[in-house]
């Protein structure tokens, strides 16, 4: 194997730019990798091997006649596959898109394009980004590469375990409840969730829209801020999309300190009844911080207690909304019954045998909680639960620049642990979801190994609305104090995946 | 779909007092869509005015266009509506394989317009206040072709195909308060409304407001309850009404269906009905039941629209005189009876006789030709006078034909005709078939000496006082120039003859 | 609260047209009565006089130019159709009416 798939992006663009390395050996390091690992990890859907050559070949072409490139041109990228690509099948993990070939390319993937970044491949998630596993993927669970017998998070668990078993050097992600953070937290790689509004969602396949957010997955936080640099602006497409710049994250992240910092720790998200190690190995980073110069303040969040449920109304209602679009008429799949059904009896067989059981829950769930009679109590209730954390978000920040918690209460868990139990599953969201649900960004970066699994463990790191460079600053600066301590980068660690018998 | 039952409409509006309400969908002529960049054009090719957004395709996302918007607030104001300053986006949930999404985008509790009024002049003279409840933007569905079976009906169709041409061209619905009072005039007062509506939208220039192009479509709340009676009756929506006179039939129709019904002990069933145009009835369509559960909720993909003062009253400005204002002014240029001017407003022919003044035409004489001869072939055809194929300018250039002698009323109809028929404007259908009256007196000279000829005493008559005995010479010619000479003139010869 | 009875959830399923067995009709009440038992607790969150947020950056009046943009062509919309005639999307028959 190439040593060169477990460099940083950072690196590998300036070994491209120096010439060192040319795309095209670049790409083909990743996609032999592919070959070899993504049967045992799955966590590529569809492999784009042919088109990620042929813009890497494009990309030497131009470099070697002395034309001017985009930053990171000839940099491989993996994408989620919940982003439409006109050159590979879309399916969001969901049997009812199998096969689907967009008429158009999402803004992101627009983005990696002028930035001629050769696409690997589309990566697994749980069936339209619902789930915190893969398990729920219609196409089976990608395998988290520290040990391929637990999930890598989800629903991003695809881009995560791309990037942690070395088959990317980033991916794109998508967050609606931490399925960025969470996946990153469990594979120990970085994951950024911006501010709503700071990355188009134009072509990213809905699920709550007032909550998904694209962004950047990757090993360490300049590689994201990197990535999120190219994927970030305004789009005239997503009428939610920020008009003002939030500046550059690959600057701030090449600045960061931690001198003066106040550091708040959220009292209802400190650790408490989180697994012993997690929460060792958090209390050992807010140590460090202090070490380097940060005020730890304690914040109260009191609303967060209401987080889990409101994310459970907002999140089902509006996806059996986007989910609606899913009938056999213009895309996707159709199924007929037998006799000579009606229109409504093809499109009820169809969203039965096309949906899985996660998303059926989750639709009958948001159709009951936006039925007349029940909107008030449920819809209603939530969207004013969203008020009142983003209250407490405003006032936590009047004390405090940063907010840490872990990012998820467990390491990674095995297969099949919390399927049959849908709301044990949704705790893992606990300390993610909160940032979803008032807009505000967040990131997850490693936090050490906990001692009873040796599997890695996530802090998380919020900022008010707008502010995503203080992530990037005070990640790169706790990074930097971390690397320091372990003498290697914490995916350095991680057992070599072994290639399938 | 059997005829109803129906009871004779005076026993019916004898024994209960009619409620009406109204909601008219006004197609907007933008350039585009309302949330998307295509073409507002559904005439074309079928599924070519189409993209990610208005075929929903996954990952795609709405943009609300700004001019839509902009008609909207105008359409607002023209109806005495306050403008809101927060109005948002809903989704109106529903599966249905017109509708792209299975939701319209639309608005729900926070229209872009609330709260105006409309008065309404009928038929008779009198005059009716409408409250407007609401005025909301929202999008258009795409179109059903239903294919098998032998009717192009929905019944017994074997399958269906959608162009989504339509899907996404902006609406503006606009729904009014119930409408009490109007007695046996409702079904006048419906398709008179309708009628206001349209001018409206075409004087503010934001439709292209043409009915049979269901640019502007109706639907038809009705119900009736005895009179006294506090209670609303049940109502029935009647859906489909896309011309003025469908509107005051269907209404005619359902308040005698269901004064049938209830009169003989029966319930009316709160459902949707169609309008047959053909048959004269409306029909049984959906009823509404607890099922119609459209589970509204804010678009989130979409902010809310906050329209700042100073563009309300930027619109305010820039709109056209008030209808009722350009009536009192247009009859006081005429100087049209108020019987007469009442018919032109009532056939709805207010903008045509306009323009048709504007082209040069005598007031008197536009309104001649649109509320005469015009109505009359309309009428005979079962069309509205709009979708006639004859513009003012036609008629301006026909009254003046007439006007200046070149021909007479009576090959003036031909004439329209001809129009009517396609064959041309009346300049050219005068000059092609050689239609100018014979105004060479010489001509009309050796007429007269052979009419005479055959009528030898008619001079003498004439001399005698009797001036009518010049009517058979008249006659005589007018029969050898094959009408086309001014009887008038022909007379004056002839007296002139006489005295001689 | 109101209990997700197995009627209910197959009225739901039905608004939201997913054709449902009985078997799941009952799994799903079940599963989904602990969700939303656990759910409802928004409700106490909320009891006074709190404003609903619905977008989380708050943005008014964003709007797209009225300006005409390429449209897909014909067979790029029917690309991924199941079943296409004429031109159009085709459809089974359609029971009721509007
Ligand atoms: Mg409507
Ligand atoms: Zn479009």
């Amino acid at each position: 194997m190439s040593e060169l798939v477990k460099k940083n992006a950072s690196e590998l663009v300036e070994l491209l730019q120096s010439g060192e390395i040319t795309s095209v050996e670049l790409t083909h390091a990743f996609l032999d990798r592919i070959e070899k690992l993504n049967p045992v990890l799955n966590s590529y859907l569809h492999v784009n091997a042919k088109e990620a050559l042929a813009t890497a070949v494009e990309v030497d072409r131009k470099r070697a006649a002395g034309e001017k490139l985009p930053m990171l041109a000839g940099l491989p990228i993996a994408v989620k596959d919940n982003l439409t690509t006109t050159d590979a099948p879309t399916t969001a993990g969901s049997k009812i898109l199998e096969g689907w070939i967009p008429q158009y390319d999402a803004t992101v993937v627009k983005l990696l394009r002028e930035e001629m970044m050769p696409i690997l491949g589309k990566t697994n998630l749980d069936e339209f980004a619902m789930g915190s596993s893969t398990e729920f993927s219609a196409y089976g669970p990608s395998k988290n590469p520290w040990d391929t017998g637990r999930i890598p998070g989800g629903s991003g668990g695809g881009s995560s375990s791309a990037v942690a078993g070395f088959l990317a050097p980033v991916a794109i992600g998508s967050d609606t409840g931490g399925s960025i953070r969470f996946p990153a937290a469990v594979t120990g790689t970085v994951g950024t969730k911006p501010t709503y509004g700071a990355v188009s969602r134009y072509g990213l396949i809905a699920l709550a829209s007032s909550l998904d957010q694209i962004g950047p997955v990757s090993r360490n936080v300049l590689d994201a801020a990197l990535l999120s640099d190219v994927i970030s602006g305004y789009d005239k497409h997503d009428s939610t999309s920020l008009p003002e710049s939030l500046g550059s994250m690959a600057e701030a992240a090449k600045s960061g300190s931690l001198k003066g910092v106040r550091v708040g720790v959220i009292k209802e998200l400190n650790g408490e009844g989180f697994q012993p190690g997690v929460k060792a190995r958090f209390n050992e980073s807010l140590e460090l911080m202090v070490k380097a110069g940060a005020e730890i303040v304690e914040v109260s969040c009191p609303s967060f207690e209401y987080a889990i449920a409101a994310y459970y109304l907002i999140l089902p209602a509006e996806a059996s909304s986007n989910l609606a679009k899913f009938d056999s008429v213009r895309f996707g799949m159709r199924v007929t019954p037998e006799g000579n059904p009606t229109i409504e009896r093809v499109m009820a067989a169809t969203r039965e045998a096309g949906f899985g059981p996660e998303v059926k829950r989750r639709i009958i769930l948001g159709t009951y909680a936006l039925s007349s009679g029940y909107y008030d109590a449920y819809y209603g209730s939530a969207q004013k639960v969203r008020t009142l954390i983003q209250r407490d978000f405003d006032a936590a920040f009047e004390k405090a620049d940063v907010l840490v918690s872990p990012t998820a209460p467990t390491t990674a868990f095995k297969f099949g642990e919390k399927l049959e139990d849908p709301l044990a599953m949704y705790l893992n969201d606990i300390a993610t979801i909160p940032a979803n649900l008032a807009g505000t960004p967040g990131m997850s970066i490693p936090n050490g190994l906990a001692t009873e699994d040796d599997l890695p463990s996530g802090i998380q790191l919020l900022a008010p609305a707008r502010e995503d460079k203080r992530l990037y600053a005070i990640g790169a600066a706790l990074e930097a104090l971390h690397e320091a301590v372990w003498g290697k980068r914490m995916i350095d660690f991680a057992p070599e995946v072994k290639a399938g018998a | 779909m059997a005829k109803a039952e129906l009871m004779n409409y005076e026993q019916a509006l004898e024994k209960f007092e009619v409620v009406i309400g109204l909601e008219v969908h006004v197609e907007l002529n933008t350039n585009t869509k309302m949330f998307c960049g295509c073409r507002n054009d559904f005439g074309d090719e079928p599924n070519t005015n189409v993209c990610p957004i208005c075929i929903g395709l996954p990952g795609s996302l709405p943009a609300v266009n700004r001019k839509a918007v902009e008609s909207s607030i105008a359409i607002g104001l023209a109806l005495g509506c306050e403008i809101a300053p927060n109005g948002r986006f809903s989704r109106k949930n529903y599966f249905y394989p017109d509708l792209a999404k299975n939701f319209q985008t639309s608005q729900y509790d926070e229209p872009i317009a609330f709260e105006g009024t409309i008065d309404i002049e009928v038929p008779s003279g009198a005059v009716y206040t409408v409250d407007i409840e609401r005025a909301h933007m929202e999008e258009d569905a795409g179109k059903l072709t239903h294919v098998g079976g032998n009717t192009g009906r929905i019944q017994g169709a074997e399958y269906s195909l959608v162009d989504y041409n339509r899907a996404g061209v902006p609406l503006v619905e606009i729904v009014t308060k119930p409408v009490y009072g109007a007695g046996a005039e409702a079904p006048e007062l419906a398709a008179a409304y309708v009628r206001s509506i349209r001018e409206i939208v075409k004087a503010l220039g934001v439709s292209d407001a043409r009915m049979e192009r269901g640019n502007v479509r109706c639907d038809a709340n009705v119900s009736i309850r005895p009179h006294g009676q506090e209670k609303l009756g049940t109502r029935t929506e009647t859906k489909n009404v896309n011309s003025l006179r469908s509107i005051e039939r269907a209404v005619r129709y359902e308040i005698q269906r269901q004064a049938h019904i209830i009169a003989n002990g029966g319930t009316i069933t709160q459902e949707t009905r169609h309008w047959h145009e053909d048959r004269g009835i409306t029909s049984s369509g959906r009823p509404k039941s607890d099922a119609d559960d459209y589970r509204y909720f804010p678009e989130p993909d979409l902010v809310p629209v906050q329209p700042s003062n100073e563009l309300i009253e930027q619109i305010r400005a820039s709109l056209p005189e008030k209808p009722a204002e350009r009536r009192k002014r247009l009859q006081g240029e005429w100087q049209f009876s108020d019987l007469e001017f009442r018919d032109v407003v009532n056939s709805g022919l207010l903008d045509e006789l306009e323009e048709t003044v504007a082209k040069g035409a005598k007031p008197q004489a536009a309104r001649k030709w649109w509320t005469g001869e015009i109505a009359r072939l309309a009428n005979a055809e079962g069309k509205d006078v709009a979708d006639l194929a004859i513009t003012p300018a036609d008629v301006a250039e026909l009254a003046t034909l007439v006007e200046s002698g070149k021909i007479n009323d009576r090959i003036g109809r031909e004439v329209l005709q001809a129009v009517l028929e396609g064959a041309g404007n009346p300049a050219k259908i005068v000059a092609d078939r050689g239609l100018e009256v014979v105004s060479d007196d010489g001509a009309l000279q050796a007429a007269i000496d052979e009419a005479l000829a055959k009528q030898p005493d008619v001079l003498e008559k004439i001399r005698e006082g009797k001036l009518q005995a010049a009517g058979a010479v008249i006659g005589a010619v007018m029969q050898a120039m094959k009408g086309q000479a001014d009887a008038g003139r022909v007379r004056e010869l002839i007296i002139e003859r006489a005295n001689a | 609260m109101s209990e997700l009875t197995p009627d209910l959830v197959r009225h739901l399923a039905s608004l939201a047209r997913i054709q449902v067995t009985d078997a799941e009709v009952d799994r799903f009440a079940e599963q989904l009565s602990l969700i939303v038992e656990s759910v409802a607790t928004v409700n106490s969150a909320v009891a006074g006089d709190v404003p609903a947020t619905s977008h989380p950056i708050p943005m008014a009046n964003v709007f797209r130019e009225d300006l005409v943009e390429p449209s897909l062509t014909q067979e790029q919309a029917l690309s991924g159709a199941a079943d296409s005639d004429q031109g159009r999307f085709r459809v089974a028959a359609i029971l009721d009416e509007e």
